[in-house]
This record gives structure tokens, C-alpha cells and sequence, in this order.
């Protein structure tokens, strides 16, 4: 139904032909869920979904929503609390060895990022940490990294 | 699984490609052509016999349409899902389906790659995760070490736990004469060996080698007539979890409890009636991962089950018996081998490694980053 024709979506030419008797066009989605998080990201912000429905965090943005199918999220901005839930440090081929780690934010959403302000190793799982964001500058977007709570 | 029956189809040819380091300009068809050649003598049938064409690859965009041209034939079935190293457990239960219903009559499950030869970068191209690339994973290894991190943390997990399970595959592999790998390892070689992404050394990650091969399935009825023993399925069982790895809801249980479980349900055997265990063993936190989560030990106990030589060959559970995806082959998608292997094990074709007294055996597939889990056990036809 959501087919696009140049700029005119298919089912609106359909309407034309067919009057009354179609359903009224679909909602186009205005925005992509990354270009919303992106976009909070570029304020300094660590955004998220929230499902109403579900009454859970939803985290990688997306359409729907994975618990209940509903299309009603909500974005959230979160306190930017979280918890190391796994970490690595990963030895690349030529440079430096880095962290990798997975946060769950207190919010109740986990994502991958990594921990800053100390050595890779001594990211340890239970630390607590908070956000900050950060640019890497150039055509690459600023993405989540996180700090220890403590040097924050 | 419901709806297929317990040993209404049976594996009847099973075989290797060439392996390792493959011939320059090979191709992953070539691979997966030379493997069904190979499989139908195993079997005694014949290309025109083949109606069911199952087959997965990272180097063929659209492979059933390739490998179909290729062969010159135009089957009544085809099926090239693609969900990781697991895939060919997936074709299995596919192929078992279509044969119950009718839709073939001879359905052939293949695999090839060339990843060695063509390096791994070009085998198998990484799509840009907006929300993990950034942070650099090196992937798969940097997902799995992860998992690792979580397992020894709740459970006190050692890295001597890990390499114990890289040291046991490589006692099979000296025992197994196509494996990659030819020189005896100790623990202290894999844990000093050159680090890729904590807890791992080099050593506790599978080869990065060629390779391909063949699986010919029929029904149970027909398997009777054909050249060698059938090899029955007996179970089938299926879980997908994730894609990627910060979408795993636990990371120290993976869908191989759900798939197990599903699959000794329709076997009507547990965990103590397999005599030979083949799981995917991309690092060695799988190998101690899936022995918990198919109920060979208690979740959390893995790494010191695999203690003391334990899977080894003199060890009381037979694990990994070809060597493993960490000393026989891995090409990238391994799953295809465990059921070979499971299926030479039970038609007592195994030579040095072979396994007493071998009548049942479970093959567990993993693929993407422990996402998607296919388990399949086997039996001969003793067994039903």
C-alpha cells in the first residue's frame, strides 16, 4: 500500500481512481527512529523508546514496538545512569587495545558502547557509569560513550 | 518439532569437499558441487535423483538459483535460508518437512566457502550497525568474548575452564586426519598466545579455513535400500534469541535450551541417552554454553565439567569428535560438519576417533553471535 511512485505515494493515485471506496492514505513516517536518536545525540542527549503498553524501555528505536506490536512509542531522554553489564577489551591488529562493553541503563534499556577515562581493563562488570557524548567529528556521528560514575 | 514425525527421514550420504586451503580460484559452488558428487557415492544415488536442493553460503548472494544452474537441475523443492553457522540444522528439519509431505523425494543439503583463500573481509561483509558499529566490535570474536565476561563473572569461570575446551578438541583433531590442525596444544599455549578480544587468545576461536560439503536426505523408507546404514532424525528443534549481541536478553543462556529441549522432546531421549555430542564450536565459551544449556551438566558448571580432559578422547563424553571448528575446519559456516561427523560416528566410520558402541548423537548448530540455535539428534536404526 506504501509503495511510492516519485513522490506520490501509489495508494493516493489509487484513491483518485477509486474515491470513497479506498482507505485514506497511511502516515508516512516523517522521521527515521536513528534520526530522532541522532538528532538527540547531536543536543548532548542519550535517547530511548518507551512503550506505554508494555510499560518497558525499548532500545534500538524502532517502529514498533517488540513487545506488543503497537506502533505507540514515545521518546524518552534517560538520566544517563547505567550499570556495566559485560565487557572486553579488544586488541586490534595495529593500535591500541579498546574497550567494549554493554551498559544497562537504569531506565531498563541495554546498548553497546564502551567506557572511557581509564584503562580497558579496568572496566569491570557492576561499575556503575554515566553517559556523555561523543563526536568523533568529521561525516561521523556523535554516538554514547560512558564514564565512570565516579570521575564524572 | 510438531509435525515432523521421529525417524521419518534418514541421512544416506554425507561428505567433505576439499578442505583447508582449496585449489586458487575454487568458488564456494565449486565447493558445494564437489561435496554433493561426493555425498551421492557415499549414498549410491545419482544427480537426476536429486529433487530437493537445500544450500547456504556468505559468498552467493542468491545461491539456491547459482548452485541449481550449476548442477543442471531444476528442483521440485529449494530452500536456501541463511540465519549463520546453524543453517544446515534449519535444512535439516526443512528437508525432513518436505520429505514427510511429499514435496521431494531426495533432498541434498550443501555448503561451501572460500573464505581463506579470499580472506575473510571478502567471504563475508559486515553490515553497518548504527548502534554497535561505532564502538568497534570485531565480530563475531568481540560478541562472544563478551559472553565469556558474563559467564565468568556469575560463575567463576576460568580462562584455564576455556582453553581445557580448545586443548580437548585439539586430542580429536590429532585423531582425525583431514583436520587443519597437526601439532599437540597445552593450556598454557592457548592462554599465552596473541590475545583478540579478552578472554580470548588466538587460540579459544575457531580456524579460518575452506571448505564445504554435502548431506543426501530421504526418506526413511527409501534409506532402506540404499548403500550404507540410515542415519535417522530423530529430533529437530529450533530458537532464535537475537540478531545482535546487545539484543541478547542473557548472555549466559542461549536458545539452545528452548532448541534442546524442543528437539530431545521429539526424540523421546534426554541428555543421558546420547552417546556422541557434535556442538558449533566457533570459541570455547560455546562448547561450555551449549553442554549447559542441552542439560549435559547444570547451568553455570560448564567450564568445570570440561575439567580434566572430561570431552577430551579418554574423557567419559565424547565432545567435538572431528576436532572441532577450533582444530578440524571452519569455513564460516560450520554446521554442516557436526552433522557429517555426527553421521560417520554412528555408522562406525571413525577410525582412530570412532566411539564405542554409538547409536544416538546430538549435532547442534549456533549461528550470527549465539542467535540463532538448531539442534538435531540422530540415531541408528537401532534407535526406532
Amino acid at each position: 500500500m506504501n509503495a511510492v511512485v516519485g513522490s506520490l505515494p501509489l495508494n493516493l493515485q489509487a484513491d483518485k481512481m477509486l474515491g470513497a471506496a479506498m482507505e485514506p492514505a497511511m502516515d508516512r513516517t516523517k522521521e527515521s527512529p536513528l534520526a530522532v536518536y541522532q538528532a538527540h545525540l547531536d543536543k548532548g542527549e542519550l535517547a530511548y523508546q518507551w512503550s506505554p503498553q508494555a510499560n518497558k524501555a525499548v532500545f534500538y528505536p524502532r517502529v514498533i514496538c517488540p513487545f506488543t506490536g503497537s506502533d505507540r512509542l514515545e521518546w524518552r531522554v534517560s538520566a544517563g545512569l547505567g550499570t556495566v553489564y559485560a565487557t572486553t577489551v579488544t586488541h586490534p591488529r595495529d593500535g591500541a587495545p579498546y574497550n567494549v562493553a554493554l551498559i544497562d541503563c537504569d531506565e531498563g534499556f541495554r546498548l553497546m558502547s564502551r567506557v572511557e577515562d581509564i584503562p580497558p581493563e579496568a572496566v569491570k562488570i557492576g561499575m556503575r557509569v554515566k553517559f556523555r557524548v561523543h563526536r568523533p567529528g568529521g561525516d561521523e556521528p556523535a554516538y554514547p560513550v560512558f564514564v565512570p560514575m565516579d570521575t564524572a | 518439532m510438531d509435525g515432523l514425525q521421529r525417524g521419518s527421514a534418514a541421512i544416506v550420504g554425507v561428505a567433505e569437499s576439499d578442505l583447508g586451503a582449496v585449489a586458487t580460484d575454487m568458488s564456494a559452488i565449486d565447493l558445494m558441487a564437489q561435496g554433493i558428487r561426493r555425498a551421492l557415492a557415499d549414498c549410491g544415488l545419482q544427480l537426476r535423483d536429486v529433487d530437493g536442493l537445500l544450500c547456504a553460503t556468505a559468498q552467493s548472494r542468491i545461491s539456491g538459483l547459482s548452485l541449481a544452474e550449476y548442477l543442471g537441475i531444476s528442483p521440485a523443492f529449494i530452500d536456501s535460508t541463511i540465519l549463520g553457522g546453524s543453517s544446515f540444522m534449519f535444512h535439516v528439519a526443512h528437508a525432513q518437512a518436505a520429505l514427510q509431505l511429499g514435496l521431494c523425494n531426495v533432498a541434498v543439503i550443501a555448503y561451501g566457502s572460500t573464505q581463506r583463500t579470499i580472506g575473510r573481509r571478502q567471504a563475508s561483509v559486515r553490515e553497518y550497525n548504527p548502534y554497535e558499529t561505532p564502538f568497534r566490535p570485531f565480530l563475531p570474536s568481540t560478541a562472544y568474548a563478551l559472553a565469556a565476561s558474563r559467564h565468568m563473572h556469575e560463575f567463576g569461570t576460568t580462562r584455564e575452564q576455556l582453553a581445557a575446551v580448545a586443548v580437548a578438541a585439539r586430542e580429536w583433531a590429532l585423531l582425525n586426519p583431514v583436520a587443519w590442525e597437526k601439532k599437540p596444544l597445552t593450556i598454557p599455549e592457548v592462554l599465552s598466545a596473541r590475545m583478540i578480544s579478552y578472554p580470548f587468545t588466538v587460540r579459544d576461536i575457531c580456524l579460518v579455513t575452506d571448505g564445504g560439503g554435502a548431506v543426501i536426505m530421504t526418506t526413511a523408507e527409501r534409506a532402506r535400500s540404499l548403500k550404507k546404514q540410515p542415519i535417522l532424525i530423530l529430533g529437530c528443534g529450533q530458537a532464535i534469541t537475537h540478531a545482535s549481541i546487545s539484543s541478547m536478553p542473557d548472555l549466559t543462556v542461549t536458545g539452545a535450551l528452548q532448541s534442546g529441549r524442543k528437539a530431545y522432546e521429539m526424540a523421546g531421549l534426554g541428555p543421558g541417552d546420547i552417546d556422541v555430542v557434535e556442538l558449533y564450536d566457533a570459541f570455547t565459551i560455546n562448547t561450555i554454553l551449549f553442554l549447559e544449556d542441552l542439560g549435559f551438566c547444570p547451568k553455570g558448571e560448564g567450564g568445570r565439567f570440561v575439567e580434566g580432559g572430561r570431552i577430551a578422547p579418554k574423557g567419559s563424553l565424547p565432545v567435538n569428535t572431528n576436532g572441532g571448528g577450533l582444530s578440524y575446519c571452519h569455513p564460516g559456516m560450520y554446521g554442516l560438519f557436526l552433522l557429517i561427523e555426527a553421521t560417520r560416528q554412528l555408522r562406525g566410520e571413525c577410525g582412530e576417533r570412532q566411539v564405542a558402541d554409538c547409536e544416538t548423537a546430538i549435532a547442534h548448530g549456533n549461528g550470527g553471535v549465539l542467535s540463532s540455535q538448531s539442534t538435531v539428534i540422530l540415531g541408528t536404526t537401532a534407535t526406532v
